[in-house]
């Protein structure tokens, strides 16, 4: 009873405050969409920084014994133990460097499948085929010049790679056009919450005999809110089920369609990705504008 | 004086007014002053009302009446002395008990108050409606009700039909569908002509003799004149005359 009570209240408030609802659904549907955006951006660029990529500065690739034909640093053959010795003494001697680790090549494997996945590149490599190499964190990123000196014409060294010259501008773009969507997300997210307070205002005002008779004969004051909450909480659902949609349409025609197709040597987010996000995004569409409401109330309802 | 007929049809035994036992209402040295006045609207009032009785409240425009009447709602609170309604203390009532307390209260207005888009039926099922009251204890209470105000079989007319007078008892119906021990009433009359007010006054009479204590605040000096029940007046804020079987005034 009470809940059907209740829904009528809801329905009759949405549909007299027709446009303004409209207006609060798409302002959410937007901050959302963008907001799930941003974290999916913000995953794709952790995927593709791979495992090391934070956790050290420089990275030696030794010689394989695949590498005779192709590099030209390695036409002496696979790195010898020897070598691989002289090289981890040399660099532990150093005072810039901080830590040295050694990857295998069988853990160049893991951390490879890890960042591309099953990705018809990654598909074709067996574990003997990947290089050992040494990653180096340094107390001072900067003195990269050092170690690049020091090891980069070494017997057995293919090359000596700064981490964060290769893909630091990638980065860079990605990271300010996530920061762009945060800044955009952050200005509709208050316009979304200024409709809402408005709406509940209008709403409140709309409403006064029957909240004001409500009052008198002793309904609680959830009791009166609650049609005004639910109505806020129901126009921020809507809107979060179109951030959804976004969502998803982004990553099926966007990613999946087109993306995937013209870049091949990024391993792109997959669905499990964009699924996980879309409760989170649900969750927020419907209780922030609960809670911008039940602000509100305290201000324009009294009871 | 208002003669009445069938009392009876309430089933309560009447009640002699001036039984002693708690006050329903206690004012202990009440002031109130509002935010940003000088002047207080309610200035050291003290006094009790018994269960069962009928009190008028008059005094001018200005005189405190609405003070003391929505002190009695705790819509305010008072700025200095304690306010007791059926027992209690509004002082120390914190915000969330205050809707069990008005359950306990009917209010009644000179504007009706009702809802335009909802039937007379609706009406008061609205105000059970909304304290969560079961459905099929509504689809009962109601006809019962609106029988007892007089406006049996109505149950479906539109507010707007109705004259003035049905109007207020379907707002009197409203109120005393909980049945209140208490039930406030700010001038009920005074959008009513005298013959219909008459008939208003029968039925707030009627449901003073179910042991109902009736506050009503009035301007009508005809009604307190006939109706010799005790007589509150506030002249600036003060208390200047309480007076059992009392008449409207002198001044006026």
């Amino acid at each position: 009873m009470r809940a059907q009570f209740v829904l009528s209240e809801i329905g009759v408030g949405l549909r007299r405050n027709l446009t303004m609802t409209f207006a609060v659904i798409v302002s959410v549907a937007l901050s959302l969409a963008l907001f799930g955006g941003s974290l999916l951006m913000r995953e794709q660029v952790s995927t593709m920084k791979g495992y090391w990529y934070d956790k050290v500065n420089v990275s030696i690739f030794l010689c394989n014994k695949n590498d005779k034909e192709t590099a030209a640093n390695c036409t002496k053959g696979a790195v010898t133990e020897a070598q691989k010795q002289e090289i981890s003494s040399e660099l532990k001697r150093m005072n810039i460097v901080e830590s040295v680790q050694f990857e295998t090549s069988e853990e160049a494997y893991k951390h490879y499948k890890e960042q591309f996945g099953d990705s018809p590149l990654a598909a074709s490599l067996t574990p003997d085929q990947m290089q050992e190499s040494f990653r180096i964190k340094l107390k001072d990123p900067e003195r990269f010049d050092v170690i690049s000196t020091a090891f980069a014409a070494r017997p057995g060294v293919q090359e000596v790679q700064d981490q964060k010259k290769l893909v630091g501008d990638l980065f860079n773009l990605l990271n300010g056009m996530n920061f762009a969507a945060l800044g955009v997300m952050t200005l509709m997210l208050i316009v979304a919450l200024m409709l809402i307070v408005n709406t509940v205002r209008v709403s409140a005002f709309s409403r006064r005999r029957e909240t004001g008779i409500m009052r008198l004969v002793g309904a609680s004051s959830f009791y009166i809110q609650m049609p005004f909450i639910m109505e806020a909480a129901i126009a921020g659902l809507l809107g979060a089920g179109f951030a959804c949609v976004l969502l998803v349409s982004g990553q099926y025609f966007l990613v999946n369609n087109w993306l995937v197709d013209k870049i091949d040597v990024i391993n792109f987010i997959g669905w499990d990705a964009v699924l996980a996000k879309l409760p989170l995004v649900l969750a927020i569409g419907l209780l922030m504008p609960a809670l911008a409401a039940f602000v509100a109330l305290r201000k324009y309802l009294k009871v | 004086m208002v003669t009445l007929t069938d009392g009876s049809r309430f089933g309560s035994p009447y009640r002699y007014p001036g039984h002693r036992g708690a006050p329903v209402i206690r004012f202990d040295n009440v002031s109130k002053t509002y935010p940003k006045q000088n002047r207080p609207a309610l200035r050291d009032v003290s006094l009790e009302i018994e269960k069962g009785e009928f009190v008028f409240l008059v005094g001018s425009s200005g005189s405190g009446k609405s003070t003391f009447l929505r002190l009695l709602l705790r819509e305010e609170r008072a700025s200095h002395g304690a306010v007791h309604v059926l027992g209690k203390d509004l002082a120390r009532l914190s915000n969330w008990k205050v809707p069990q307390m008005r359950r306990q209260l009917g209010t009644v207005f000179q504007d009706f108050r009702l809802l335009p888009n909802k039937t007379v039926g609706e009406n008061v099922a609205f105000a059970l409606e909304v304290i969560g009251k079961p459905r099929t204890a509504i689809r009962k209470t109601v006809p019962e009700v609106l029988d007892l105000v007089g406006l049996g079989g109505k149950d479906d007319r539109m507010p707007g039909e109705l004259s003035g007078g049905e109007q207020q008892r379907v707002a009197i119906a409203r109120a005393f569908v909980n049945r209140p021990m208490l039930l406030i009433a700010d001038e009920p009359t005074g959008n009513l002509d005298p013959q219909t007010s008459v008939g208003i006054m029968k039925l707030l009479d009627r449901i003073n003799r179910t042991g109902t204590t009736v506050v009503m605040a009035t301007h009508d000096q005809q009604i307190v004149d006939q109706m010799r029940k005790r007589v509150i007046e506030l002249e600036k804020g003060r208390l200047v005359r309480d007076q059992s079987r009392g008449v409207y005034g002198y001044q006026h």
